[in-house]
């Protein structure tokens, strides 16, 4: 039987008691993901202050892989620098990508802690894309929150600096 | 666990097809899967192995007639031509059609959009067509248990042509509830578009009913059989429908071949969809005028070999007789309905009784997602699919997310039901749902497949 390879411990753990699950106030941006294949669902919301995450939420739907990635992100990237969140999902995309091979995660498993276990999910084609749903929905709320932030400061900028030079290229 | 005693004497009885015979026909089903298990094909729904007859006939036409039909002055083009019109006659017989009414498509998909776009088409395809179109104040009649190949066509020619896209709804045991027929299909509506056979919930629909009730209107019928032809027989003239489409991969036949049927009058008045080589007859620089159907429809060099190969398929069915095809089913979908009921926490979302019902069992696993059911059916060698099976209406319908689908077919036999069974039972044990904690389940289901 191959399936404990899949549904480790710690995987069917964040599923039954998942962390940091239910959508909270306040936030920057809400993305809605979906697996068309499937019909899972996720929507997530970050909250930035500063360089950091200052809270990540979601509410979901879908197969016990899809629900404890998501939870396993929460704990992996909630209250970190932003930076390092995006790396280590980037890490857990290149886990996703091995194939199983072990090696891959023998390398990842600093960076990725419980998210490891999910080593086993990448030798199932059919499944990677369950881990991944919440990855890529965290990846573009991010990326809209920066976008956000960018344009708020430079329209601050540009009201602060009402002389003739304002609307200039950021130094 | 073993089949309850009055459903192993059902079989007994009805179970008609030599499984074990036909099983020799079909290559892929003597290789295992996930570490040298026995493969429990339960995904014909999805889409049907191929007896090596439909193989050798493809190989035959590639190795020894292959030219492109209906062009070449020379032997091979006149040989391959033979076979291919011969497959369409073969094809035609098998749903009591004319042979110059069936119109080889890529698969149901492109049958149901040859249809849309050629309505579409028809708003400047001159009187002859006029019939046809649609526009504003008109309307489109679905069900909601189509699967998205006989819906987003519609939808979308609603979108263009400004007419509306009405449904009949479902009941909660999965019929279509036809209270509302004589409301939903009205003198406004100019089409139905609906499925013989659900692929999700199984249910078989009272196709003479709805048809009646839009020839009063004089609304044109068209039918999504893709379920219905490969598992029962059907006749097109009995079913008095206007046009009718399956596939071929699902009743044995190769990918890439399916059938477009209308009735002859309707073709000849029906604008083509796909226009080029082929489906001419004279052709000017900025004009040209249109072969008779079928030729019309099938623009460029058609798919020969699958045609020939779907002929293949046809006969094949034939020789075991498509009565006992559906006897067979029938009796496999009611051990599965009867013992996946027995099973606590699983639902059946469908019809949970074989009344008008066909053999795609969908069901739900109480605490367990379809896709954490479907790996561990999986690992067990049992191939199901799990999802919304290209029907998110109906699932959405049901509340439920997802299902896990079981389908079956000539192959199959009362083993499969059983490691299905065991399988469902074997995924509550893994997954610990507490519903299934009889003492006996995981030493009957550690010998699945050992």
């Amino acid at each position: 039987m191959q399936l404990e390879s899949m549904y480790q411990e710690i995987i069917l753990d964040h599923y039954r008691h998942p962390l940091g699950r239910g959508l909270r106030e306040p936030f920057d941006v809400e993305v809605h993901h979906v697996n068309p294949t499937c019909g899972d669902e996720i929507t997530l919301r970050v909250k930035l202050s500063g360089n950091e995450i200052e809270d990540v939420s979601y509410e979901g739907m879908g197969c016990s892989i899809s629900q404890a990635s998501a939870s396993v992100l929460y704990e992996l990237v909630d209250g970190k620098n932003i930076t390092q969140a995006l790396a280590t999902g980037d890490d857990f995309r290149t886990l996703m990508q091995s194939k199983g091979d072990p090696t891959v995660a023998v390398k990842l498993e600093d960076s990725l802690e419980d998210a490891v276990a999910f080593a086993g999910v990448s030798k199932y084609p059919s499944r990677i894309k369950c881990a991944l749903m919440s990855w890529m929905a965290l990846k573009d709320a991010t990326a809209q929150a920066l976008a956000a932030h960018e344009q708020l400061s430079l329209q601050i900028e540009n009201n602060q600096s009402s002389s003739p030079t304002a609307g200039k290229e950021n130094p | 666990m073993s089949l309850p005693l009055d459903t192993a004497q059902l079989l007994d009885t009805a179970q008609l097809l030599d499984t074990e015979l036909i099983c020799k026909d079909f290559p892929i089903l003597s290789r295992t899967v996930r570490d040298g298990r026995r493969l429990v094909y339960l995904d014909s729904g999805a889409t049907s192995h191929k007896p090596r007859q439909v193989l050798d006939a493809e190989r035959d036409f590639y190795e020894n007639h292959n030219a492109a039909v209906h062009r070449g002055a020379h032997q091979l083009a006149e040989e391959a031509t033979d076979l291919y019109e011969a497959a369409r006659r073969t094809v035609a017989a098998f749903i009591g059609a004319a042979e110059n009414e069936v119109v080889f498509t890529k698969n149901s998909t492109e049958g149901v959009n040859l249809l849309a776009y050629a309505i579409s088409n028809s708003a400047t395809a001159g009187p002859e067509a006029a019939r046809f179109v649609i526009g504003p104040g008109d309307e489109i009649v679905v069900t909601e248990m189509e699967h998205h190949a006989n819906l987003l066509p519609w939808q979308q020619l609603c979108i263009r042509t400004g007419a509306t896209l009405r449904w009949l709804t479902l009941t909660d045991d999965g019929r279509l509830d036809l209270e509302s027929l004589n409301d939903v299909i009205n003198e406004r509506t100019k089409l139905v578009a609906l499925v013989h056979q659900s692929n999700i919930l199984g249910t078989v629909n009272p196709i003479r009913e709805i048809s009646d009730g839009a020839n009063e209107v004089g609304a044109l019928v068209m039918l999504d059989a893709a379920q219905s032809v490969p598992h029962t027989a059907v006749d097109v003239v009995a079913l008095d429908v206007d046009f009718l489409v399956f596939s071929g991969h699902k009743m044995l036949g190769p990918t890439g071949i399916g059938i477009f049927w209308g009735r002859y009058e309707l073709l000849e008045a029906l604008p083509p969809f796909l226009t080029g080589g082929s489906m001419i007859e004279v052709v000017h620089i900025d004009r040209s005028t249109f072969a008779p159907p079928p030729a019309k429809f099938e623009a460029g060099v058609p798919m020969a070999a699958q045609a020939v190969g779907l002929a293949a398929a046809c006969d094949y069915l034939s020789d075991l007789g498509m009565d006992r095809v559906a006897e067979h089913e029938h009796a496999l979908t009611e051990l599965a309905l009867v013992g996946l009921q027995q099973i606590p926490g699983v639902h059946i979302v469908g019809p949970p009784d074989t009344v008008e019902r066909g053999g795609a069992v969908s069901f739900t696993v109480e605490g367990i997602h379809p896709h954490d059911v479907g790996q561990v059916l999986d690992d067990l060698g049992i191939a199901v699919r799990v999802g919304h099976h290209c029907a998110w209406p109906v699932v959405r319908r049901f509340g439920v997310p997802a299902t896990t689908r079981a389908t079956f077919y000539i192959y199959n036999g009362s083993e499969d039901v059983q490691a299905l069974l065991d399988g469902v039972r074997e995924a509550q044990r893994f997954f610990g749902v507490p519903e299934a904690t009889e003492p006996n389940v995981a030493t009957v289901t550690a010998g699945v497949g050992a």
